[in-house]
């Protein structure tokens, strides 16, 4: 009889890890994306060209690559990018966005509140209030669902 | 008019109707498959299937050959054949290490298909020498589980969902049992038995939930758990129209006529999307306009019972505002066909069993949008 010690090393194991048929995601053809441009978007935020920051950071998310620190540093870019808008011109720079911009929006909101800092909490559910208004549940959904995270 | 029809507290997993829509056999969340006869107005049980050693996952019932086919978690499949007033199972060997997942009769009825968790589909057919259902199994590319399955109108096309995020459509043509089937689109002469013939994916994650074909088979339509509804048309090149709803994610969705369709899920309502001829999809409407219920007085007892079993007094946190009162599992064509659908009926977690009149709720929508 094997005796139960506790451990749980066996959980870690991959046991899939010889299957040939194994699920592999999908690469696409932008390998070579950046993410973000850090100076571009300060700049455009020191010259008060909120709107253009955002739009900036949302149409070039760092999707595919599976560099960490490339997307926490997107990330903590796009929370200096939503905190620097005043809550009277959130409602504004909304109607600006399509729907692909929108959920993509409601993903950096989420990975705002992982890591977060003092009183970013507070703005994102300000933000996050008024996406749900447009995005719905389905723009949720899409953040909890989708395989390649910002 | 909507017809309610109400199995019992436990989801109603699964079901299907015989050709007449006079018998219906479903699913309760359990082992058993119940069988009932519609006897004056009401649903009058006639027989328990309880062949099934684990959860029944998916039941269909042959319009034509009036046979039943079940799959469950226990990775068999039953035929069943009413003999004598009698419904008698026949085992069909699947071949498959993990749980069937869904079960589908082809347009003909002389196979149906199996999904399983074993990342492939039993495609099975009678072999009369032996006197034995034999499958044969579709495996390559399918990388994860098969969620759903639906048969073309030529009986030799067939398309699957996965939980890859994939949608796939395969040969499932067996030169033994039919002949050679018409041309199609998609269909490029290789038709033998297992061939890929197309994969799609709408990008992004999500399972896939159900697909569908369109009645003149030239359209598919496939919902995911992301909230997202998609159509390829292969009569305009393999035109791909993606729709990421607002709503929560569809579980099971249907044709309605060739440029309509229905997807159903954790939203509780029926929601109508329309395809049009230049390729786009679009959210139409909800079929289940929700009636103002006036707040008549409250007795004592309803007071307290709802503040016991919910902590709440108020009134308007008791029902939700739909017709299910939970997430709807399956819907099918009750009436009429794919290709102009007068009702059709779903099935809830609630226990509920809804036949909705669609043409009537079309118009009276569409009076409503005028």
């Amino acid at each position: 009889m094997s005796k139960n010690t506790g451990s749980c090393k066996f959980r870690k194991v991959d046991v899939d890890q010889f299957d040939e048929d194994k699920y592999q995601d999908e690469l696409t053809e932008e390998q070579a994306e950046q993410g973000p441009n850090v100076s571009e978007v300060t700049n455009l935020l020191s010259s008060g060209k909120n709107t253009d920051a955002l739009t900036h950071l949302l149409n070039n998310p760092p999707m595919v690559t599976k560099n960490i620190t490339m997307k926490d540093k997107a990330t903590q870019l796009a929370v200096k990018v939503l905190s620097s808008f005043r809550s009277s011109e959130i409602d504004q720079a909304i109607q600006l966005l399509d729907f692909k911009q929108i959920d993509m929006l409601m993903k950096y909101i989420y990975y705002g509140f992982e890591c977060q800092t003092e009183g970013s909490s507070a703005m994102l559910l300000t933000w996050h209030e008024k996406v749900f208004a447009v995005g719905g549940l389905g723009s949720i959904v899409r953040v909890l669902t989708d395989r390649k995270r910002v | 008019m909507t017809e309610v029809h109400n199995f019992g507290t436990e989801a109603v997993t699964c079901h299907a109707w015989n050709k007449n829509r006079n018998e219906l056999a479903l699913s309760s969340n359990s082992t058993e498959v119940k069988v009932y006869k519609k006897t004056g107005g009401c649903w009058q049980e006639y027989e328990t299937m309880t062949e099934h050693g684990q959860r029944v996952t998916s039941i269909d019932w042959a319009p034509n050959s009036n046979r039943i086919v079940t799959c469950g978690s226990d990775r068999n499949a039953y035929v069943w054949n009413y003999n004598d007033g009698k419904w008698t199972p026949i085992l069909v060997i699947l071949r498959i290490n993990r749980s069937a997942t869904v079960v589908k009769w082809s347009p003909k009825e002389n196979k149906f298909a199996v999904g399983s968790g074993a990342r492939l589909i039993s495609v099975c057919y009678f072999e009369e020498e032996n006197n034995w259902w034999v499958s044969k199994h579709i495996k390559k590319p399918i990388r994860s589980t098969v969620t759903c399955l639906d048969w073309h109108p030529n009986n030799a096309m067939l398309a699957c969902g996965s939980t890859d995020f994939k949608t796939r459509i395969f040969s499932g043509f067996v030169k033994d049992v039919e002949a050679k089937p018409s041309g199609a689109p998609w269909w490029d002469g290789k038709m033998s038995f297992g061939t890929l013939l197309a994969e799609y994916s709408n990008g992004g994650g999500g399972w896939v939930h159900d697909v569908s074909f369109s009645p003149s088979g030239d359209k598919l339509a496939w919902v995911g758990h992301n909230s997202s509804i998609s159509v390829v048309n292969a009569a305009t090149g393999q035109q791909m129209a993606v729709l990421k709803t607002n709503f929560l994610p569809f579980v099971s969705c249907t044709w309605l006529n060739e440029s309509s369709i229905l997807g159903v899920g954790y939203d509780c309502c029926p929601l109508l999307f329309s395809y049009s001829d230049q390729g786009q999809l679009i959210f139409t409407c909800n079929l289940d306009v929700p009636k103002e219920q006036s707040i008549g007085t409250q007795s004592a007892m309803q007071r307290f019972r709802d503040l016991d079993r919910m902590a709440a007094i108020s009134d308007d946190t008791k029902n939700v505002k739909t017709l299910h009162q939970n997430t709807i599992t399956q819907v099918i064509v009750y009436s009429g066909t794919k290709e102009d659908c007068s009702k059709f009926s779903t099935s809830g977690v609630d226990g509920n069993l809804i036949i909705w009149d669609f043409k009537s709720l079309e118009k009276s929508v569409a009076g409503l949008r005028i």
